[in-house]
């Protein structure tokens, strides 16, 4: 413990850092995920291939995923976004096509027959009602990129895997357990916080479960 | 300008309704990429405005998809269809669906909107104004029966009879001129169907709503209906009052329909009004000077005619008064007027 508390500073950046790596990550993977995952569910002949893509992606182990980035994007944060937004997919698109191909078919009949557009019939109707499902998603993305995005500080993209990876390299095991801890703190944090937004988004649905 | 509107009453005057609620089918068919037969094959066929007529017929016969031709959620392959005096598909598809209430099996309430925020969802799209909307809920509230205190409640709160209360205040929020209804009582217990049944025949009497109503359920269809049209393998196979249904059958389909040789339940299938309504055709006097007796038994218009004989039967008498619920004298029905209207028409086997 007397690393965390000589270098608290250095911790609390590289806390920072990992946390806004794992944002950014959740903001293009949103970004991707939502319109694909939308057209998905719309045109559903187009579900196979695109989810086997996903799963293909999904398999690539994380370093040579990264390591495979660098003569493109260089070393940073960039190519970590980008292989763990690529990873995200899959999580998140499985998780809001559920969503949005669950909701019972009246609903969608009776929003459409009474002259919802389909703008509104999304905006009001669809997404309200896959929303916990959308949130359960995120909620993979953030813990999965939290535990991945460990092994990107190995390609320059900083975070708390900066810790782990100067702890093994210098036997430092009180770093080794300053990152570890870090980490974990990081994950129950995003855990909790999202599970409680997905609460609250199935309690407008469902009500109180029973 | 806008201060009338903000003071004007529940009642309508902006919503953009039309003159009459008349829908007229030309030749329309449709078939699905699925099939080889039409769904619906060269249906023909006028529906007043402010009747009530139900489609009628077995599954697969063509109702619903011709039900849902008007509010085009299935476009014909060909033919017209007219509302108003303008062909539907000349209006954009969204603002001829807002001009239509549409009701359906499975209520298909948003379960994450308030009951308020169902009913009103339409008036809010046409952009009503906030006074305007309250108003109306609260009479709309008061027509379906439910207290107004079931308004911020979700609709898992209430029971599938009130769901679907909420679902046909839902459909007429806006004050459509034409309600459509796929098959919307079937999934509702027994006791609690037949409830509604009366509850819909009374609305329509309050409202003159041109409804347009799907079953499949023959004794619901008659019950109800000012017309039927009985459809079969996406043809129409006849058009008319419940009562030319049950004396004048176009055919041998239409008579297995009514029960062909059984007169009770060609009796038990048409109801008072259509004899008054008959009567007045033929101009008889339907407020016949016969007297009526005092302490006798009492018709109401939505009664069949089985418990009219039964009726008749313990009372002794030769006729009996219909009366309305407000207690207004609308005729007489008795013993000569089934002879005459129903049985002597009956087809001979």
């Amino acid at each position: 413990m007397n690393y965390l508390v000589n270098n608290f500073d250095v911790v609390a950046e590289l806390f920072l850092q990992h946390l806004q790596l794992t944002l950014a990550v959740i903001f293009f993977s949103l970004l991707i995920g939502i319109p694909l995952g939308l057209l998905l569910a719309r045109i559903s002949w187009l579900r196979g291939p695109v989810m086997s893509v996903l799963g293909i992606i999904y398999t690539i182990p994380s370093l040579s995923f990264f390591v495979l980035l660098i003569p493109i994007f260089g070393l940073g944060t960039r190519p970590a976004i980008i292989a763990l937004t690529a990873y995200a997919q899959l999580l998140l698109i499985r998780n809001w096509l559920v969503g949005l191909t669950t909701i019972e078919p009246a609903v969608l009949e009776a929003a459409q027959g009474m002259g919802l557009s389909g703008f509104q019939r999304f905006w009001q109707i669809e997404f309200p009602l896959a929303l916990p499902m959308l949130l359960a998603g995120i909620r993979l993305v953030a813990l999965s990129s939290i535990g991945i995005g460990t092994i990107a500080a190995y390609i320059n993209a900083g975070g708390l895997g900066v810790l782990l990876f100067q702890g093994v390299i210098t036997a430092n095991f009180d770093k080794i357990f300053t990152g570890a801890l870090a980490v974990t703190v990081l994950s129950f944090a995003a855990n909790y916080f999202i599970r409680y937004l997905e609460q609250k988004a199935e309690l407008r649905i469902y009500g109180k479960r029973i | 300008m806008p201060n009338e509107m903000v003071s004007s009453s529940t009642e309508t005057n902006n919503t953009p309704s039309c003159e009459s609620g008349q829908i007229v089918f030309e030749r329309v068919s449709k078939t699905f990429a699925t099939n080889i037969i039409p769904a619906v094959d060269q249906v023909s066929v006028k529906i007043p405005a402010g009747d009530l007529v139900v489609l009628l017929g077995p599954s697969g016969c063509g109702k619903t998809t011709l039900l849902k031709m008007v509010n085009r959620l299935y476009e014909p392959d060909s033919g017209e269809i007219w509302m108003c005096g303008k062909e539907i598909h000349t209006l954009p598809v969204n603002e001829l669906r807002r001009q239509i209430g549409y009701v359906i099996q499975q209520v298909g309430l948003f379960p994450h909107m308030t009951i308020q925020k169902n009913i009103s969802i339409v008036p809010h799209l046409l952009g009503w104004e906030e006074k305007r909307i309250n108003d109306r809920l609260e009479m709309l509230m008061e027509l379906i029966g439910l207290p107004a205190s079931y308004l911020p409640r979700y609709p898992r709160q209430l029971s599938g009879g009130e769901q679907q209360r909420v679902g046909l205040a839902r459909a007429l929020a806006a004050d459509p001129e034409i309600l459509l209804m796929d098959e919307p009582f079937a999934a509702v217990d027994a006791i609690n169907r037949e409830r509604l049944q009366f509850e819909l025949i009374d609305l329509h009497s309050k409202l003159k709503k041109t409804i347009l109503f799907v079953t499949h359920d023959v004794e619901e269809a008659f019950r109800l209906a000012k017309r039927i049209i009985v459809m079969r393998a996406g043809k129409l196979v006849q058009y008319g009052t419940p009562l030319e249904l049950v004396t004048q059958p176009a055919n041998d389909f239409i008579k297995e329909l009514v029960g062909s040789s059984n007169i009770l339940r060609k009796l038990s299938l048409v109801n008072v009004n259509s004899i008054l309504r008959a009567k007045e055709n033929q101009s008889l006097d339907v407020s016949s000077s016969q007297q009526v007796a005092r302490n006798s038994a009492v018709l109401r218009p939505e009664d069949d005619l089985r418990s009219v004989v039964s009726l008749l039967l313990c009372s002794g008498q030769e006729s009996l008064p219909v009366k309305d619920s407000e207690d207004h004298l609308l005729g007489t029905v008795g013993y000569a007027d089934l002879r005459g209207m129903l049985i002597a028409n009956l087809p001979s086997e």
